[in-house]
């Protein structure tokens, strides 16, 4: 099961060019206004692309040179929307039955019924409109409605943005056993790292409305390689470098060179460090720092660093560290390992 | 007193209250429709149509009644072609209807459309990925939604159906028994210094607008209370 995406479309001064395979718990992650829920839309067949092809294992749901582009109806794609766009004016069990109204046997449409109302923990629930419903219910609801068409692949546009942190996080624990027993592909819009880092197996980046191929969702943290990855997935730390030796770097805004453990290619554009990988008793890529401020988390310390040869003008530098790792009196130097300094290169050549 | 009030015809009554029926239940298959594809056409020709469909809004409803003996009168094109299938819209009751349609339906078009520009789309959209077709969205789930917008759209509709006067009487004039509409009655038991009876069509005025307003409060209500349920 496969999904195969090369698509363009024009909006006004924006441009939404993408072209990808996903298979699996796939993530778009993106900053809002990326065109990642644009794209969800074309898949869906309710944008429809200026041009390209879409492909759902094997199946062509749209080609602009044949002319082919069936309707959402006839997709069979399962589309999850980011408040989960529940029929107000129906019940939980008419919402669901929505799902099966094209199963003439009115026994088998009950007892598939029964089976999502159950599988979702809605047993009781069937009278209630949608309001009645707490957050989490209407998820749980709106994904049972999907599941019943039983369709090839699932959209999910950024799923637990509706909630609060703690439902969130017990509701991603959910939805991923969910998504895994589905089986099918799953193209999931976030622009939420910790969550696309919980939920998907690949993480397609999207950037002004390109996207890059899906990486392994490791592989993309440990290098995510280009700005906008860098970005996404959270590096705090980030400055334009340029190559000096085979494994060297030289940061002019930090005023430092830096080593890495993979070796350098000659288009190198800049450096990204986590926040996290400042060691006090590295001596690798050992500087000497000047402590700015910090700030006191539940169970973290925020640090903001200077180092002395930075160039005025340049922002801060990030340092997080667990509480019980902080030591009594601040490091004059820090250091980092060198797998743990992330070469950057310009998207175009990527 | 009752000895005059037997005198009455009720006739202005019933035909009013039936021109404002027809004029509803036509103005609200109108008015949605074009709410509805007003509404998706590019913004340019949106528009113009938009302009031309309130128009009778804000115009004086003698002008509307002028426009509509241009087109319709006995000897214009319109008037003698549809005059071959015994249509006649000038002196009858049911030019009532056209021209109480023409002053109504801006009322219904504009609430209709405020409706459906504040319906959240992605139900429809995800209506479409359940399999749903465009025809069972529409009725099943567009229209419940914006159902409080459409309602008062159609009650308005029907009060202003139920009180014109200016078109009307251009159009169909006023004869006792055949084309008298309360409004016109009014006008004319006025004219002919019958005050008793100028009154008792006032009074007959007052009720139907108090009744009609008071249904719209009670929508209104009722509406505000689903939503907080």
């Amino acid at each position: 099961m496969k999904l195969k995406v090369d698509i363009e479309k024009r909006l006004g001064d924006f441009c939404l060019r993408t072209a990808f395979e996903a298979e699996g718990i796939t993530g778009l992650l993106g900053a809002s206004g990326c065109g990642k829920s644009m794209t969800l839309k074309c898949i869906a067949g309710i944008e429809r692309p200026d041009r390209g092809t879409i492909e759902l294992d094997g199946v062509t749901l749209f080609d602009s040179s044949r002319g082919i582009d069936l309707p959402p109806q006839k997709r069979h794609v399962g589309y999850l929307f980011q408040n989960y766009a529940l029929f107000p004016n129906m019940s939980v069990r008419q919402n669901i039955l929505c799902g099966l109204h094209h199963e003439k046997d009115k026994a088998v449409r009950e007892k598939q019924l029964e089976t999502m109302l159950s599988t979702f923990g809605l047993t009781g629930l069937e009278k209630h409109k949608p309001a009645q419903l707490s957050g989490g219910q209407q998820q749980r609801v709106a994904l049972a409605r999907i599941l019943v068409t039983k369709p090839q692949l699932l959209l999910l546009d950024e799923p637990f943005s509706a909630l609060d942190s703690y439902l969130r996080l017990r509701l991603q624990l959910e939805m991923r056993e969910t998504l895994v027993s589905f089986g099918g592909p799953v193209l999931m819009v976030t622009h939420d790292r910790d969550e696309a880092y919980r939920m998907c197996d690949r993480i397609a980046v999207m950037d002004n409305g390109r996207t890059a191929a899906p990486k392994k969702t490791k592989e993309l943290f440990a290098n995510p390689e280009s700005l906008s990855a860098a970005v996404l997935t959270g590096c705090k730390n980030r400055a334009a470098a340029r190559k000096v030796g085979e494994y060297e770097m030289e940061v002019p805004e930090w005023g430092i060179h830096l080593t890495t453990a993979l070796p350098l290619r000659d288009n190198l554009c800049g450096v990204a460090i986590r926040a996290h990988y400042f060691q006090p008793r590295s001596d690798r890529n050992r500087f000497p720092v000047l402590f700015v401020r910090e700030m006191e988390e539940p169970f973290e310390w925020v640090i903001q660093f200077r180092i002395p040869g930075q160039k005025e003008q340049t922002e801060n530098l990030w340092w997080r560290l667990p509480k019980d790792r902080r030591p009594q009196k601040m490091p004059e130097a820090l250091g980092i390992a060198p797998e743990n300094v992330l070469p950057l290169y310009p998207t175009e050549d990527l | 007193m009752f000895a005059y009030l037997s005198t009455i015809s009720l006739y202005p009554l019933w035909n009013s209250l039936r021109i404002a029926a027809i004029t509803g239940v036509l103005v609200f298959f109108a008015g949605i429709l074009c709410a509805y594809y007003v509404a998706r056409l590019p913004r340019v020709i949106k528009g113009i149509l938009d302009v031309i469909l309130t128009l009778p809004m804000v115009l004086p409803p003698t002008v509307c009644g002028y426009f509509l003996l241009l087109v319709f009168g006995a000897k214009r094109p319109l008037g003698i072609f549809l005059q071959q299938f015994g249509i006649r819209f000038v002196m009858t009751w049911y030019g009532g209807v056209l021209s109480a349609f023409v002053v109504a339906f801006p009322l219904m078009y504009r609430t209709a459309r405020g409706a459906f520009e504040s319906f959240d789309e992605n139900l429809a959209y995800s209506g479409q990925t359940l399999g749903l077709s465009n025809t069972y969205i529409f009725w099943r789930i567009r229209m419940p939604a914006c159902r409080q917008g459409i309602l008062a759209g159609v009650v308005l509709a029907f009060a202003r159906a139920l009180g014109e006067y200016g078109a009307t009487s251009m159009l169909i004039g006023y004869t006792p028994g055949r084309t008298a509409t309360i409004s016109t009655t009014v006008y004319q038991l006025w004219r002919t210094n019958d005050e008793m009876g100028a009154f008792f069509w006032v009074a007959v005025n007052l009720v139907i607008s108090a009744v009609v307003l008071l249904a719209v409060n009670l929508l209104e209500r009722r509406q505000k209370k689903a939503v907080k349920a």
